[in-house]
């Protein structure tokens, strides 16, 4: 039977009153059965539509009778699982064993540091998620070709039978090299179904109790900036943005909290409050007119993506010119900021100062003309913007993830980080480093996986290349790292709550030709919540619970001066044979004879209370049992100290404090990054340079590419979504539809109207999506929200807006890392037929 | 808070971020259909781009306002419904009979916020009705609650009066004489006069 991909919008039926039977645990799954008349119920809704395997018909339990007026007793605490860097607190109201409303940490007294943690939009719309028409309600097996989503029903012993053995054929052929723990962060705010880090799941005790897997490093998010900062720093830590109440100005370079995390517990809230506080200016340098600009900022200052490091050069320049750099302290603290300071054995003129005034190999001086010919930025606004930065003592400049997510984004965030440098600013309060923020946080132990036996690693962002050519991959040309070069291609993937399969990796269409031949990869084993694009890659599906279905703790997200953990008890019974993680692992472990090296003999509530028990070595004060954590919710604490100040230490004393690079100064000049530069092998073009120089990114300024395709893409973090989460829900659908952003001057240039359907195409693919005409957006740029679901129609062409569709696969010098916002495309006015007729 | 003689609601456009946590709090609470929006969310957003020799010059300016049935003192709905299913009580709040609605549409017409919303479902029209439940067991409306920016706001109309003055309004809202709302907006700093066009209702779709 083949299942029918979720389209876009589907009508649906809104409501119904469904019942569940309860089941009494993840044991005795088979025995748990619909009650047979809510069955029906659902049926009638449903009117002419099959029911898909896998998917549920549309039921969201709306009782508003039953709701108004609800008494406080039926609130069970829970929590929102997303991987958008904050972490709310939910409390679903429910009735007759369903969720019939869904509400937030919005008791008691509100004062900031055990402030009310209060669910943004997605968090709100939790009851539409878990009652989604795309739940996965049992085991699958492939049919058809892969990726076709064809697929029959299978039992859990079957389904697990057919598990284990691939992994003993493929362990006995391969050994445990050949497999991948794909990354998926579905459900990374969990402790016992924790999906990220990958090295931190249920998946990954299996795998280590099994022999072990091909590890990976870095993340989607921030790859460049991960691998880069070290080299700078030692490390990436910023100043908490509740200290802007000590700066005189604030920067912030694509950093963007307002629309990447939107918790009202979480940094939006935090940088808002501070604003609020101390009337501190500030300034937003971003190709959109973002939300957070909307909220906080003093000036927008539009800039051409993938360009910061000009920028940061111009910038860098007046400093050094106008005698508004802080000689004293990077003479004290830094390495390479001028000839005098440079490592032993580098030739002269390979200082930053050098680089800057002329006086390097290149000759160039990059001067505000040089830098405002390529990002964009007028003349007269960096000579400003400039003097501003020099002069605002103390001066907090601060970057999110977009500046970095580039093919070269590992000179972009080192060379704004670099201007905090220059002017002084680290290590202090009112300061920052120039990396993203840091804040207050408690200790709270995980679900100890074991350790990996195997030491081989891979960049995230090349697995498709290990399934293609695996044994090809080294250490100085792929960036493997723990062995010098692979053994084995990718033979088996887990992927447990991601989307990263197809949806968020890169060139969509390039990936799925790879993942269709499973010749290459023989097995692809998805564990999820829904019939994602990724889940339609499956060899064998399994439906995992969400997160409302089980007990489990909620680590605290990132906030400014409060830390918490919340205690998520289980709000309703698992929805058809969904099961929880642990308990799949534990009985595909039974099938491997090594049950109880996996489970030590406990229950998946007897591993949260040890974890709690745990927990408890370190704060004494959280409650004992599971039963009162439960009753409580949520535990907060406020910071004790003052706002967390990155590096002060060192500042403080950087003798007895060095930073953890070779030289224990602040690294503007990296010896390593040199070395690494004469010796890696990169393609033609590419370069890995000791100074965080300006380098042209492949599809950036001034690739040839742009004649064809002059617009370049980025993505943004849309308020419908947290990257692919959640894009299944029709209020989030409603409220924030997904849509394009393009200039009016690039929309006049294409006679485009807001409104219009558009086809956003390169020469990897193509995507249709509404045009969202907005002056918010930089010209010459336009910005596709990231996450939306592949749905692919005749030809390979999306029309769900997926901007992975257009990416390219193509990864960076250094961290190997995906370059999401160096992508040139073309806009023109979609002629063609809607989704339906298309395909 | 206790039961205010007369609910109004006050919204903090400086700290209005656009989320919309709001408008699906609200959602939810009700179990609106797709289309049925108690609470909307108006992004406005206006300035131009210019291409000049040093490059592009632009004046962007952008704000939200988060906008619900204000429960105005003079609701234009109440007059012009047609079989008095559209009512106002003694706190003020205005609500819908649905044994006397007969989904004429006349009061979303003639309402300038657009507020009662048409149920193709129920065949009526249905609307924000402050929360009723909830502000009379002393909570606040569930879109107040939500707000992760605390940008809105609620308390007693004349309580507000008697801090704030009368309340006012930014573009692209009717001025407040026009029906007296139970509405205060403290503005942006980028925010439009009433009257004004600069600003574009930039989400169309969306409210």
């Amino acid at each position: 039977m083949k299942t029918t991909h979720p389209q876009p919008g589907a009508s649906r039926p809104s409501r119904s009153a469904p019942a569940y039977a309860a089941g009494t645990g993840p044991e005795d799954c088979a025995a748990r059965s619909l009650n047979r008349r809510a069955f029906l119920k659902w049926c009638a809704l449903l009117g002419g539509a099959a029911m898909l395997p896998g998917g549920l018909a549309g039921l969201c339990p709306a009782v508003a009778e039953a709701a108004s007026g609800g008494d406080r007793q039926d609130f069970v605490w829970s929590s929102c699982n997303v991987n958008c860097g904050s972490r709310c607190v939910l409390r679903a109201m429910v009735r007759d064993g369903a969720m019939v409303r869904m509400d937030t940490d919005n008791l008691g007294a509100d004062d900031y540091g055990t402030h009310q943690i209060r669910a943004c939009l997605r968090g709100r719309a939790m009851r539409q998620r878990v009652y989604a028409p795309e739940r996965l309600k049992y085991p699958m097996l492939r049919t058809g070709k892969r990726g076709e989503a064809a697929f029959r029903r299978a039992s859990w012993d079957e389904a697990l039978d057919v598990i284990a053995a691939k992994m003993k054929d493929v362990r006995e052929r391969y050994g445990n090299e050949a497999f991948y723990l794909n990354y998926g962060t579905g459900n990374l705010g969990s402790v016992m179904s924790k999906s990220w880090p990958t090295d931190q799941t249920p998946i990954t005790r299996l795998m280590n109790c099994f022999g072990g897997y091909l590890n990976h490093y870095n993340t989607y998010s921030t790859a460049q900036i991960a691998t880069s900062m070290p080299y700078l720093y030692g490390g990436g830590l910023g100043n908490a943005l509740s200290d802007i109440v000590n700066s005189k100005l604030v920067v912030l370079f694509g950093n963007n909290p307002a629309e990447t995390r939107m918790s009202g517990g979480g940094v939006v809230y935090d940088i808002q409050r501070a604003k609020r506080e101390s009337n501190v200016r500030v300034i937003v340098i971003d190709p959109r007119y973002t939300d957070t600009a909307v909220a906080v900022a003093d000036e927008w200052i539009p800039i051409r993506p993938a360009t910061d490091a000009a920028l940061a050069a111009g910038i860098a320049h007046v400093l050094f010119a106008e005698g508004l750099a802080d000689r004293a302290f990077m003479d004290t603290y830094c390495v390479g900021h001028d000839e005098a300071h440079l490592p032993e054995g580098v030739p002269a003129g390979s200082s930053y100062e050098a680089y800057i005034m002329g006086k390097g190999p290149d000759g160039v001086a990059k001067t505000p003309g040089w830098a405002s010919a390529i990002c964009g930025v007028p003349v007269d606004t960096i000579v400003r913007l400039a003097r501003e930065i020099g002069t605002a003592k103390p001066c907090c400049i601060s970057q999110g993830w977009g500046p970095q997510r580039h093919h070269n984004g590992e000179n972009n965030c080192r060379a704004i980080a670099v201007l905090a440098a220059l002017t002084g600013n680290v290590g202090i309060p009112g300061g920052n480093t120039g990396a993203r923020e840091g804040g207050y946080s408690l200790p709270f132990p995980g679900f100890p996986t074991l350790k990996n036996p195997v030491a081989a690693s891979i960049s995230f962002f090349l697995w498709t290349d290990a399934i293609v050519r695996g044994p090809e991959m080294t250490a100085e040309r792929d960036g493997v790292r723990g062995v010098p070069r692979l053994n084995v291609p990718v033979k088996f993937i887990w992927n447990y709550a991601g989307n990263a399969l197809i949806n968020q990796h890169s060139d969509i269409n390039r990936t799925a030709r790879i993942l269709s031949d499973d010749t290459m990869c023989e097995m692809i084993v998805v564990v999820e919540n829904f019939m994602t694009p990724s889940a339609r890659f499956a060899d064998v599906l399994l439906p995992a619970v969400t997160n409302l279905e089980e007990n489990d703790f909620a680590h605290q997200g990132s906030t400014a001066e409060m830390g918490y953990v919340v205690f998520a008890q289980k709000a309703i019974e698992p929805l058809f044979e969904s099961r929880s993680v642990y308990d799949m692992c534990a009985d595909i472990a039974g099938r491997l004879g090594i049950r109880d090296q996996y489970t030590e003999g406990r229950t998946r509530d007897e591993w949260l209370q040890k974890i709690l028990a745990a927990a408890r070595q370190k704060l004494p004060d959280l409650p004992a049992t599971l039963e009162e954590a439960w009753k409580l919710g949520v535990y907060k604490v406020r910071n004790p100290g003052k706002p967390f100040v990155a590096y002060k230490a060192f500042r403080d004393d950087p003798v007895a404090n060095p930073l953890a690079t070779p030289s224990g100064r602040i690294e503007i000049f990296s010896k390593r990054l040199w070395d690494i530069g004469h010796k890696w092998e990169l393609p033609e073009g590419e370069r890995i340079t000791a100074l965080p120089e300006y380098d042209e990114a492949t599809e950036g300024q001034g690739d040839p590419l742009r004649k064809k395709y002059p617009l370049q893409l980025v993505t943004h973090h849309y308020k419908q979504r947290t990257h692919s989460t959640y894009g299944n829900v029709p209020w989030l659908k409603e409220a924030a539809p997904q849509n394009v952003w393009v200039n009016p001057l690039d929309a006049a240039d294409r006679g485009l109207a807001h409104g219009d359907m558009v086809r956003v195409f390169n020469d990897r693919g193509a995507t249709v999506l509404p045009v969202k005409v907005t002056p918010r957006i930089m010209p010459g740029t336009i910005s596709i929200p990231q996450g939306a679901w592949y749905a692919p129609g005749a030809g390979g062409t999306d029309f769900g807006g997926s901007a992975n569709i257009l990416t390219s696969l193509r990864p960076s010098p250094l961290a190997k890392g995906n370059p999401q916002h160096t992508t040139l495309v073309e806009l023109t006015r979609h002629s063609g037929g809607s989704h339906a007729n298309a395909s | 808070m206790p039961m205010p003689a007369r609910p109004a609601f006050l919204f903090d456009s400086r700290l209005c971020t656009g989320c919309k946590a709001c408008m699906i709090a609200c959602k939810d609470k009700n179990d609106l259909d797709p289309g049925v929006r108690w609470r909307r969310v108006t992004e406005c957003t206006g300035g131009e781009w210019t291409r000049t020799a040093e490059g592009y010059r632009q004046n962007v300016f952008s704000y939200y306002l988060s906008v619900s049935c204000n429960h105005c003192e003079d609701p234009i709905c109440v007059q012009s419904c047609p079989t008095t299913a559209m009512h106002q009580d003694g706190n003020g709040i205005v609500s819908v009979d649905p044994k006397k609605c007969v989904g004429c549409k006349y009061c979303s017409w003639s309402c300038p916020y657009g507020a009662p919303q048409y149920s193709e479902r129920l065949g009526r029209m249905t609307k924000c009705d402050f929360c009723r439940d909830e502000i009379e067991a002393g909570r606040p409306p569930v879109c107040v609650a939500a707000c992760p920016s605390r940008a809105l706001q609620w308390g007693d109309l004349e309580a507000l009066r008697g801090k704030l003055g009368q309340p006012m309004a930014v573009a692209p809202l009717p001025p407040v004489s026009a029906t007296r709302p139970a509405l205060f907006v403290t503005p942006h700093r980028d925010a439009r006069p009433v009257g004004s066009t600069a600003g574009l209702k930039a989400n169309p779709e969306e409210v």
